[in-house]
């Protein structure tokens, strides 16, 4: 269109310049030759040629002719190969077509179309250079991950990464399995409601136990250690108990920071777990055995030992020596009875050795100061400690104490500054004083304290400072220094093996990543933003459908199964389905049995409702459901809140309805005509866990559509459903 | 002068022997069997000398110790702990608490007293 129309101007601007150069000329010779003429001459000319204006006119119009085609020629001659080699130069330099251009053309243009075609092929050189690089550099990520998956599912160890906010990226099958023991609904959830990928690791652990683990850490990273690692034992929900060390994932330094010499920074954590409940019972029953085999028995061999040896004495009298050979048949006796008792007897649960670990005095210290001053805004100074003590602790419950320490000075007695003081006390023994300046307590009050729970703020611990101490297997008492006018609590904590401080002594600072976590998994972080404003994309979604006796859940019909799949990352997870039948106590209407397929004697024995929706709550948890339909499924969940005292309160969202904001002229948006339009392949379909599976593939399919009309966040996605049509005649 | 020497234990079968040595020795003899009855016997007879046990109900060795030694006109007491408990953070407890020596059960009576002798100064 565009070059027809210079065409056109250029015919356009030739015949206008032959028809102004041969009117000048016409005009400019006319005036010459009439400038030489005399009037009557002029006039005879004029006589001879007025009548003769026809040819005057057509040589005109066959000069002007001429004069368009040979513009007309020209144009098709220089311009026209020009503007065709630019078109296609253009096509080649806006897509990926690698094509030969034909010579066409003057020289010039012919040379042009040449260079092109050289700089086409070597762009698609270039071009071929690079896929082949990318797929070397995938295809060695994609071995490393599948030899990192490998070599994680045959650990023996529970292995979970987690990013920053302690959201799960990576977990192994014998993880599965050990939470599997933790779930508290175990036949019903199977642990899936405690891990999976993007579920958060603090379902599982105190927050503040994992928070103190990463801050150990940091300090360990940033101290220089060979090995970073911290230790916590914890007792979950379940009973279990968990030894969990935990490791550090380091991101990548940024470009500018580089030359800092800073460390990568922090982009999430290993956590390995042990389940040590066995162990811990076993060794605490064999350490109360011991402990009853030796202290107990002191006692005995004194009174046998010093009444064996007054028994010595010429000097004792008859009767005397009865009394004394008493002793001896008594204590024999006691000890003998002691001894049958310690073997006979099977009990458990005396809390001996806590399992401990192996911490830099100085970094308890700091922490207890921070930990101080931050909850309590006590003022603690530091000097007086030796820094290069390794202590074996529970360094999170030894906080806990100082801090209850510190809180109750605070409150009963005024004292807004403390001293920490950590000394070698004798060979395999620290001392860590509490030093306050003021009044001090009487000894009672100080034991009260000791042995009362432990409050912190408004937090109440069940754990005692004597407990805590009884852990460490170390000792606690208060003194007076009447000197400087000071009471100070005394904690004796044991000392680390040599080995320990062995380790901290050969530090190695390493800048090496270890290879195998080439993972872009850390890059997820929660948003600080309100649900609403979070992109669709990066939501956790619970898709679930139910089947039921029928559709009155107010004339008293039941659900009889429940499925569901969760979806993150815009990823379907199959792996963490749920899926279960509930007991109705009802009769199931055969006239359903043909379309769920449900037997009445399927659902004979299995869990009830109440049972069954605490355990799918938990699954759900942090999660938006998505249903189709969903405001009859929400129906009967929220129709047995009261009665199982769970409450679904998160958003919701309906694929029904967002059918009709994507497709709002289309007749059907039942499930199978969203499927069939979507070219979803439909399998399993009315089962509650097939109709979720298909639920999900559709609303996956539905995030870029609901994206092509500017509909990106949750709470668009939400006002857009309000908006449609259904949603106006439903609710 | 007789020195005043209290045996607090709870368990009468050490009560007994703990009771002929001191008197053996010469020594004038009290004996308490918790840490309530202990803290009496001190206040009221005044004893050159205690045998303190640890492990005693109602109050404990450790106990009885620290309110002995906050209160002046008991501070010169001389107190020797006995326990069964071997861990050397007791030992370490006992003494910062005032305890001016410590032993461990089981103990040789010879010892026990020998230590007795060096406390109070009578040692020959």
């Amino acid at each position: 269109m565009r070059r027809d129309w210079r065409l056109l101007a250029a015919v356009g601007i030739a015949a206008l310049a032959a028809l102004l150069l041969l009117g000048a000329w016409v005009v400019l010779t006319a005036a010459m030759i009439g400038s030489t003429m005399t009037d009557p001459e002029r006039e005879s000319v004029r006589a001879l040629l007025a009548p003769r204006a026809a040819p005057v006119v057509l040589s005109t119009f066959a000069l002007v002719g001429c004069a368009v085609g040979i513009a007309h020629w020209a144009y098709r001659r220089w311009v026209a190969p020009v503007a065709r080699l630019l078109e296609q130069a253009q096509v080649l330099a806006s897509t990926d077509v690698e094509r030969e251009l034909a010579g066409f053309g003057p020289a010039e243009v012919r040379g042009l179309a040449k260079v092109i075609n050289g700089l086409v092929q070597q762009r698609g050189q270039l071009r071929r250079d690079v896929a082949q690089q990318v797929a070397q550099a995938s295809r060695g990520v994609e071995q490393e991950r599948n030899r990192l998956a490998a070599l994680m599912s045959e650990l023996t160890q529970s292995v979970v990464v987690c990013n920053l906010d302690g959201r799960i990226l990576l977990y192994n099958n014998r993880a599965r399995v050990q939470f599997r023991a933790l779930s508290q609904a175990p036949t019903l959830a199977d642990g899936a409601e405690l891990i999976g990928l993007g579920r958060s690791i603090y379902n599982v652990f105190d927050r503040t136990l994992v928070a103190h683990a990463l801050e150990s850490v940091q300090q360990r990273l940033a101290r220089g250690a060979a090995h970073p690692t911290a230790q916590f034992v914890t007792i979950t929900r379940a009973g279990q108990l968990l030894r969990v060390q935990m490791a550090p994932v380091r991101g990548v330094v940024a470009e500018e920071a580089a030359g800092s010499g800073e460390g990568p920074p922090l982009a999430g954590f290993v956590l390995m777990l042990d389940n040590i409940t066995r162990e811990f019972e076993q060794e605490s029953e064999r350490d109360r055995l011991l402990h009853g085999l030796t202290e107990g028995s002191r006692g005995s061999l004194a009174n046998l030992q010093a009444a064996v040896e007054i028994l010595d004495d010429p000097a004792l009298d008859s009767a005397a020596r009865e009394r004394f050979l008493g002793v001896v048949r008594d204590e024999t006796a006691a000890m003998t009875r002691r001894i049958q008792d310690l073997s006979a007897q099977a009990v458990r649960g005396i809390a001996t050795r806590w399992p401990l670990e192996d911490m830099l005095g100085a970094d308890l210290v700091a922490a207890a100061q921070r930990r101080i001053d931050a909850q309590l805004g006590v003022r603690v100074s530091t000097d007086e400690t030796d820094a290069s003590l390794w202590l074996r602790l529970d360094s999170f419950s030894l906080l806990q104490a100082l801090a209850y320490l510190a809180g109750r000075l605070r409150d009963e007695y005024d004292v807004k500054a403390v001293q920490l003081r950590l000394v070698r006390s004798e060979a395999r023994h620290a001392r860590l004083d509490l030093v306050w300046i003021g009044q001090a307590m009487s000894t009672e009050t100080a034991m009260s304290w000791e042995i009362e729970p432990m409050r912190i703020g408004n937090e109440s611990i069940p754990l005692t400072v004597r407990d805590v101490v009884a852990r460490h297997g170390g000792e606690f008492w208060f003194e007076r220094e009447r000197v400087r006018h000071a009471g100070l609590f005394r904690f004796l904590l044991p000392l680390a093996s040599e080995a320990a401080e062995l380790e901290a002594a050969t530090f190695v600072r390493s800048d090496s990543r270890p290879e195998y976590y080439d993972f872009d998994l850390f890059r997820v972080t929660d948003a600080t933003r309100a649900l609403d404003d979070r992109r669709l994309v990066d939501l956790a979604y619970t898709v679930f459908d139910t089947e039921t006796t029928g559709l009155e859940p107010s004339a008293g019909d039941e659900i009889i199964q429940i499925g569901a799949v969760r979806v993150i990352n815009a990823k379907l997870l199959r792996s963490e389905s749920f899926e279960q039948l509930v007991d109705p106590r009802r009769p199931i209407p055969p006239a359903g049995i043909p379309i769920h397929g449900i037997q009445p004697d399927m659902v004979a024995g299995q869990p009830t409702i109440e049972e069954v929706l605490p355990a799918f709550h938990a699954y759900a948890h942090e999660t938006v459901l998505v249903a189709h339909n969903a405001a009859f499924d929400m129906r009967f969940l929220q129709l047995k809140e009261d009665m199982t005292g769970v409450r679904f309160d998160q958003p919701v969202l309906d694929t029904l309805l967002l059918s009709a904001v994507v497709h709002p002229n289309q007749e059907s948006h039942k499930l199978e005509a969203i499927a069939e339009r979507l070219a979803i392949p439909v399998i399993g379909r009315h089962t509650a866990l097939g109709d979720a599976i298909v639920t999900a593939e559709v609303f996956l399919r539905f995030i870029p559509l609901l994206a092509n009309m500017g509909i990106h966040t949750l709470g668009q996605a939400r006002e857009a459903e309000r908006r449609t049509y259904y949603a106006r005649i439903k609710y | 002068m007789t020195h005043k020497i209290l045996v607090a234990d709870d368990e009468p079968n050490i009560l007994i022997s703990l009771e002929y040595l001191m008197k053996r020795e010469g020594y004038e003899v009290f004996l308490a069997r918790d840490g309530h009855e202990a803290l009496e016997m001190l206040r009221r007879e005044r004893p050159h000398l205690v045998l303190l046990d640890v492990m005693m109900p109602k109050k404990t060795g450790f106990e009885v110790c620290q309110e002995l030694r906050s209160d002046e006109s008991l501070r010169d007491t001389k107190v020797l702990m006995l326990t069964a408990k071997g861990r050397d953070t007791d030992v370490a407890k006992g003494m910062a608490l005032g305890a001016s020596a410590y032993m461990t059960k089981p103990f040789s009576t010879r010892e026990l007293v020998e230590k007795v002798r060096e406390l109070l100064g009578t040692s020959a």
